[in-house]
């Protein structure tokens, strides 16, 4: 019964979400305040709607109720309780329905949160927000019905994917959405803002805030998805340059570039044309990955002409967002009035420069995944576009906006000094490269490792260059220094805590090259040395899960001698699937790893294994987690920004000019 | 999205049902005696496409046609043959599809060319903007000192 109280509910938020694409926006042409006035509660009854059909489905899944295809499908009643709840966005019918949970509580927050905001802006960027809710829950109705019963229920169900079954799966997705998702918020701003054709600096004031909370959930969902990969599929990867991972990678440069535009903005009126292109692109870049990712397409060209419904659906959705904000864009970019000049040499120059570099790496990434499709469809030929050719486009155009980034923060607006800011970064420069000589000199190993080590260290000692001068310029007393640390505005240590963790993230990219691999056949009581350490295989346990098999290979890790700590790598057989899945055994000592796989279990206790050591690989996910920091940082202070304004609002005073 | 789970989920789901106890990515009997051998192996394994896998290199797939493929390129190493006759040698067999880094020929030079050619366009929208809106301001015909009073203002703002 809450099954169908769930549909029902979802076919409600889809009539709503009709209601809510028109009526605002008629309210807006009519001037007519009444009529605006409608889409913030409609918004949050839509979102509550869409809860309530998340929530049915997802006590469908708790309770095991296997007269839903769904359930069936995708659930078992020995699964834990955990993958019963994370296992509802585990397969596609879910996924989408999460989607447009996520997006609909985006409408809600701005229905909530953005009450100094202009009326007819809100009603517009609302009703935009419900173009896109109404077109993906009909999708959903149509196509990829979750509540969809069966005739005959079985007793039990299929299980969910045992590589799903993970705690990092829990995480992963809804992060990712987040992001996403966000993005649709920045695009529903730029859409109404080309409508109402008012485009100022308001209009960036307002998308700021949202566009970084997309971005740090993008941030933390990739890299959560990273180590996701990194430690379930077992041959101690993390990036692979795959479609999926790209489809993720291109809204987060996208959004990336957004985020440094707005700013300008904001500040300066500046790079109008660029942010509201960058808006609808961020978005487009994400309708594109949910395409290519549940459309079948990637599997290959003929999979998708196979079974087409959802596909083409999804194909109609993409072509109407992005081709009616495009047309929309050009319609209106020419009569926008470019405000703020800047010299070359500026902060404004600096952030076209990094916008001009994000945009060509997002291309890049663009061209690389989408390339063979594109020739198959034609031509009919097959190739493969690999790590091999992101590694040799993506780098090379990345390192300059390394190099490029401490600049940036130290230029004034308007007009800068390259040569005194280079003096200034002359230490951060000096440091890098004595590092680079060190590591040479002292460690050796692949140039690539040791240049880009070099590049890390510049860039997060130029991160803080701008900071240090703020806080400690002059040889000020400690008091002098935490009273300036409160007079700084905390989108500044948000911009050195962001840059840095990029730089850190590069660091434990680097020192991959020093890393070691051993493959090798392992008989009960040999040992092996990786690294600077040296591992002893005891044996193999068997042991049982909830609704898995598994035999773990205990092994002591020692270092000269004394034993360090202990890892059970394992492999797992999930009976239900019928599916084998290796289970790593992860030592994290210091911020390197000692990373180990087994498989093919021998009669007498030999395995097949497969050791790592991984020197400073943590930072890879620290320097992420780092960069996600300083977004909330910023964010925090963003936020109370908007909260001055309305209060200057209401006291009818002008709001002063933000003091960088 | 779910992401990389569901794509690599399928295909492994795919390779695992068909195999239930497949082999797994390099494993210790493949290895050659001969480490200078074995790394010039390892190394053309991983720009090489396992070709029923979703864009994995054969070096780290588990599917038993990669494991065929590594066994093969080691064999061919062994009988003295050079990276490119082996490279050679899989495209003649298997197509361009086999190489992770596409060939530069006339199919693919707009693949190639693609970051170089989005990066020049960028820069010259960039250049052209730049000059109209340089122009449009010596339209406003102001005199050097009015330049100057124009800068000063400007620069009020800031702190």
């Amino acid at each position: 019964m809450i099954v169908e109280t769930g549909h029902y509910a979802l076919v409600l938020a889809l009539a709503l979400a009709l209601v809510n694409s028109v009526v605002p926006v008629w309210g807006s042409v009519a001037r007519d305040q009444r009529l605006m006035a409608v889409a913030p509660p409609v918004a949050l009854i839509g979102f509550g709607l869409v809860a309530y059909a998340y929530f049915a489905l997802t006590m469908a899944h708790v309770v095991s109720d296997f007269s839903l295809v769904n359930v069936v499908e995708n659930s078992h009643s020995a699964k834990p309780l955990i993958y019963k709840i994370t296992g509802v966005w585990g397969n596609h019918e879910g996924s989408m329905l999460l989607w447009v949970l996520v997006l609909s509580l985006f409408a809600a927050a701005v229905a909530l949160f953005s009450r100094s905001m202009p009326e007819d802006m809100r009603a517009n960027v609302l009703a935009v927000q419900s173009w896109i809710a109404a077109a993906f829950i009909l999708f959903i109705l149509l196509t990829s019905n979750p509540f969809a019963r069966l005739a005959g229920a079985p007793v039990e169900g299929n299980d969910l994917n045992p590589l799903l079954q993970d705690p990092g799966l829990a995480i992963h997705p809804p992060l990712l959405y987040l992001g996403y998702v966000g993005l649709s918020i920045t695009y529903s701003f730029a859409a109404a803002a080309l409508i109402s054709g008012r485009i100022d600096a308001v209009f960036a004031r307002f998308v700021r805030p949202w566009t970084l909370i997309a971005w740090i959930s993008l941030t933390l969902g990739i890299a959560m998805g990273s180590y996701w990969a990194y430690y379930t599929l077992g041959w101690g990867g993390f990036w692979f340059w795959d479609p999926v991972e790209n489809a993720s990678l291109m809204p987060w440069l996208a959004a990336t570039a957004l985020l440094h535009c707005t700013a300008v903005m904001e500040k300066r009126e500046a790079l109008k044309i660029w942010t509201i292109f960058l808006a609808i692109l961020a978005f487009s870049l994400s309708l594109v990955g949910t395409f290519l990712v549940r459309s079948g397409v990637l599997t290959s060209v003929h999979a998708f002409a196979s079974d087409p419904t959802r596909g083409v659906f999804i194909l109609l959705i993409l072509v109407i967002f992005i081709g009616g904000s495009f047309a929309l864009f050009a319609l209106r970019a020419g009569g926008l009035q470019q405000g703020g000049l800047f010299a070359p040499v500026s902060r404004e120059g600096a952030i076209v420069l990094n916008n001009l570099l994000l945009t060509t790496c997002c291309a890049t990434v663009f061209t690389g995944t989408l390339y063979p499709l594109a020739l198959e469809a034609v031509t009919g030929e097959k190739i493969s576009v690999g790590p091999p050719f992101f590694n040799l486009t993506f780098v090379p155009l990345f390192i300059p906006l390394f190099i490029l980034m401490p600049f940036g923060q130290l230029l004034p607006w308007k007009r800068g000094d390259l040569a005194g800011v280079a003096q200034r970064l002359a230490v951060a420069f000096g440091a890098g490269l004595v590092f680079m000589a060190v590591l040479a000199a002292w460690r050796g190993g692949p140039a690539v490792s040791v240049i880009l080590s070099g590049v890390a260290v510049y860039v997060i000692l130029g991160s803080f260059v701008d900071l240090v001068r703020r806080l400690f310029g002059g040889g000020v007393s400690a008091d002098m220094v935490s009273q300036r640390a409160r007079g700084l505005p905390r989108h500044a240590f948000g911009t050195a805590f962001a840059h840095a963790g990029l730089g850190i993230t590069l660091l434990g990219l680097a020192a991959t090259g020093w890393g070691a691999e051993k493959i090798t056949a392992l008989k009960p009581g040999e040992a092996v040395e990786i690294g600077p350490y040296e591992l002893t295989f005891e044996s193999v346990v068997p042991r049982n899960g909830p609704n898995y098999s598994e035999l773990a290979g205990r092994t002591v890790i020692r270092s000269k001698g004394a034993v360090v700590t202990t890892i059970d790598p394992a492999t797992r057989f999930y009976p239900t699937r019928r599916m084998n899945r290796s289970e790593a055994g992860i030592a994290t000592l210091g911020l390197g790893q000692v990373y180990m796989s087994i498989a093919d279990v021998a009669a007498n206790g030999a395995v097949n294994a497969r050791i790592f050591w991984k020197p400073l690989v943590a930072l890879i996910w620290i320097g992420a987690l780092i960069m996600a920091f300083g977004g909330c940082l910023s964010l925090s202070d963003l936020s109370f920004r908007i909260g001055i304004a309305r209060r200057a609002r209401k006291a009818q005073a002008p709001r002063p000019q933000p003091a960088e | 999205m779910n992401l990389k789970i569901f794509a690599r989920g399928a295909v492994m789901t795919c390779l695992l049902l068909l195999a239930p106890l497949a082999a797994r990515a390099v494993q210790p009997d493949e290895i050659m005696p001969d480490p200078r051998l074995e790394t010039r192996a390892r190394a053309l394994s991983a720009q090489l496409r396992c070709m029923v896998c979703q864009n994995e290199s054969i070096d780290e797939s588990h599917a038993d046609l990669a494991r065929d493929l590594r066994v093969l390129v080691r064999e061919r190493l062994q009988a003295g043959d050079s990276d490119d006759q082996i490279r050679t040698f899989l495209v003649r067999r298997y197509g361009d599809f086999i190489l992770l880094k596409p060939p530069f020929k006339l199919e693919t030079w707009l693949l190639w060319g693609a970051p170089f050619l989005i990066l020049l366009t960028g820069g010259c929208i960039i250049l052209v903007a730049r000059r109209r809106q340089m122009s449009l301001l010596s339209a406003n015909n102001l005199s050097e000192a009015e330049h100057a009073k124009l800068e000063a203002m400007l620069g009020e703002d800031e702190p």
